[in-house]
């Protein structure tokens, strides 16, 4: 019990915005607003927003890797692709019933870690740092594109399941909950939407407890002076290996959400762009804090979804001329960004009051 | 036994001889200063005692134990700690976070911050604790650093130029806390350029010359010695 309370008041500290009555207030409000909100809208839309949380679980694989780790992972779409295509094998040959699509996800989830394992393991024990750590990670994450993309033919696949090169994977299972009578079957609408809303606060709280441990601690350490950081007794290639598995973790369950949701995935989902997008998000969104990612992620990626009506070549031109706009003026990210300029203004109006 | 014992280490960089057999012997509860002009490859002993360089050839003994193959954090769970030349704090966490760093893995809970206030005090930096440890004064940086290297309550502290940057009232404090440390049991090496804090708080000196040692002695000896004057005390610090 008391284990439990000392976890809880980690949910605040120095590693992560927001504090106090005023931010969890907040915070229950717009959980209220998001637990309310299918009850007003149909379910095709609550679909499409289904898919925007999708995402922020490998926003937030790069805010634990990049933003608090500070190495700069460009392959976390590998660990994507491989949960992904790992639900759709596992449930293309077991199907869904007794609740085996949930056991699928852990296990996709739990096969990316594993790989990540193999490759942290290589990277950090082998001192691969810096730039060079972007370079590996792109490099593995554009091979598997390149692997899955000529896997055509019908002697590629994995018990029933064909892998179907460039065309992607399909026809997998939703997720589905067991349920005595009729099993609950999670289709891309309200009933996915709460089953990842769920999910996404879980995560959220949970990284937030872990960011503010001393795990979390020797973390941003190794971030700000690896050399000091190793100078104080820690090991910090067992730290960055398990930072790295956490990620990939993240990165995988946004790739098992993604299959589950639309029932398919493609080599591209491993592929440059698939890469380089959600390094835009948090890079634009703010990636030094969970929350921000959070938030930012949501905002950039609806304003993504708003601009790709005129054509979806202005939306990636826009999104380019906001990553340089952002590293110029809001290097932290424009949620932060946004904060601290309302700070300013709140000091300035203060100031002229008093 | 002795705490710490270099055995004919030896290390290039390239062409350059940096560490040329050197030998030294630190006994426990010593305050050990070590000096010689720059360049002298002092800062490059260190790293040699802390396994981030390894060396071509030579041994080093810890406690008795010969540590050479050790990685560094084990060499630092053994009882080794340093504060580096250039302050290594964590730049952009407050100052209490960098203190918390260092202390978590002996104490936890309340405990962990009654240290913590504890050490701020001891280092004259509880008014500091809030602030960004990058903003600090350099000064102010090698006492935090100091600080967190004596966090893990180690046998031997290194402490590479710890005054520099310091007004002569911060070396005097400095001095005293360092002394104040030997007198609860702590082995001490110093690097320092910094003759009035040698004289201070040296029991022995040992200087570095192109490599090698050069002499050693008590800190009178060493003063005395015109070979010393002649590479290093004339020229620098006349
Ligand atoms: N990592 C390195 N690679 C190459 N040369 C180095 C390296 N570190 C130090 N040196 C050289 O070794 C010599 C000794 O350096 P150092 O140990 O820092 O001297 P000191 O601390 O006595 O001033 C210098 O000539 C320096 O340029
Ligand atoms: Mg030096």
């Amino acid at each position: 019990m008391t284990g439990f309370l000392s976890l809880l008041r980690r949910l605040e500290g120095p590693q992560t915005v927001g504090r106090g009555r005023g931010f969890w207030g907040l915070f229950a409000v717009v959980l209220a607003v998001a637990l309310a909100y299918p009850l007003f809208s149909d379910g095709y839309t609550v679909g499409n927003t289904v898919y925007f949380f999708v995402w922020v679980f490998i926003a937030l694989s790069l805010c634990v890797i990049w933003g608090y780790g500070g190495s700069l992972s460009f392959g976390q779409t590998a660990f994507f692709g491989i949960a992904g295509y790992g639900y759709g094998v596992l449930t293309l040959n077991f199907g869904s019933a007794y609740g085996f699509t949930l056991v699928a996800l852990v296990l996709a989830v739990g096969i990316a870690a594993l790989f990540a394992v193999l490759l942290g393991y290589f990277m950090f024990f082998g001192r691969i740092a810096g730039v060079f750590l972007g370079i590996v990670t792109l490099a593995v994450t554009l091979m598997l594109e390149r692997f899955m993309a000529q896997t055509a033919g019908p002697e590629w696949h994995i018990g029933s399941a064909r892998l179907n090169g460039f065309n992607g994977m399909s026809a997998m299972p939703p997720l589905t909950i067991p349920w005595p009578g009729e099993s609950i079957v999670l289709f891309a609408d309200v009933g996915l939407y709460y089953f990842v809303l769920g999910l996404l606060v879980f995560v959220y709280l949970a990284l937030r407890i872990l960011m503010n441990s001393s795990f979390g601690n020797v973390i941003v350490a190794i971030r700000e002076n690896p050399e000091r950081a190793e100078m104080l007794g820690y090991d910090i290639r067992k730290y960055q290996l398990i930072t790295f598995v956490i990620g990939a973790a993240l990165a995988g369950v946004s790739g098992v959400l993604y299959t589950a949701w639309g029932q398919y995935i493609t080599p591209s989902s491993m592929g440059m762009t698939a890469a380089a997008l959600p390094l835009i998000w948090v890079a634009v969104g703010g990636r030094s804090d969970l929350t921000s990612t959070v938030v930012g992620t949501l905002v950039v990626l609806a304003a993504f979804q708003a601009l790709t009506i005129y054509g979806s070549q202005y939306a990636l031109v826009f999104m380019g001329v906001l990553l340089v706009l952002t590293v110029l003026i809001a290097p932290n990210g424009l949620v932060l960004g946004f904060m601290n300029w309302l700070g300013r203004l709140a000091a300035r109006f203060t100031q002229r009051a008093g | 036994m002795s705490l710490l014992e270099l055995r004919e280490l030896n290390k290039h960089f390239g062409g350059l001889h940096v560490t040329n057999a050197v030998n030294l012997t630190l006994e426990p509860g010593e305050i050990h200063c070590l000096i010689g002009p720059n360049g002298a490859g002092k800062s490059t002993l260190f790293r040699l005692i802390l396994g981030e360089h390894h060396p071509g050839s030579g041994e080093i003994l810890f406690a008795g134990e010969n540590i050479t193959a050790l990685k560094s954090f084990a060499r630092i769970h053994r009882g080794l700690s340093v504060k580096f030349q250039v302050p290594g704090v964590f730049k952009g966490l407050s100052v209490r976070q960098n203190l918390e760093i260092a202390l978590q893995s002996r104490h936890r809970g309340a405990e962990l911050e009654s240290e913590i206030d504890r050490l701020l005090t001891f280092l004259g930096l509880e008014s500091e604790q809030k602030q960004t440890a990058g903003n600090l004064s350099h000064g102010q940086k090698q006492w935090l650093e100091i600080g967190m290297a004596i966090s893990l309550k180690p046998r031997l502290l290194l402490l590479d130029e710890p005054t520099a940057g310091m007004s002569p009232e911060e070396t005097h404090m400095t001095g005293e806390m360092v002394q104040r440390l030997n007198a609860d049991g702590m082995t001490v090496l110093a690097i320092e350029h910094d003759m009035a804090f040698v004289r201070q708080v040296a029991q022995r000196v040992t200087v570095l010359h192109l490599g090698q040692v050069f002499a050693q002695g008590s800190i009178q000896e060493i003063v005395a010695d015109e070979r010393v004057a002649a590479i290093y005390l004339g020229q620098a610090h006349a």
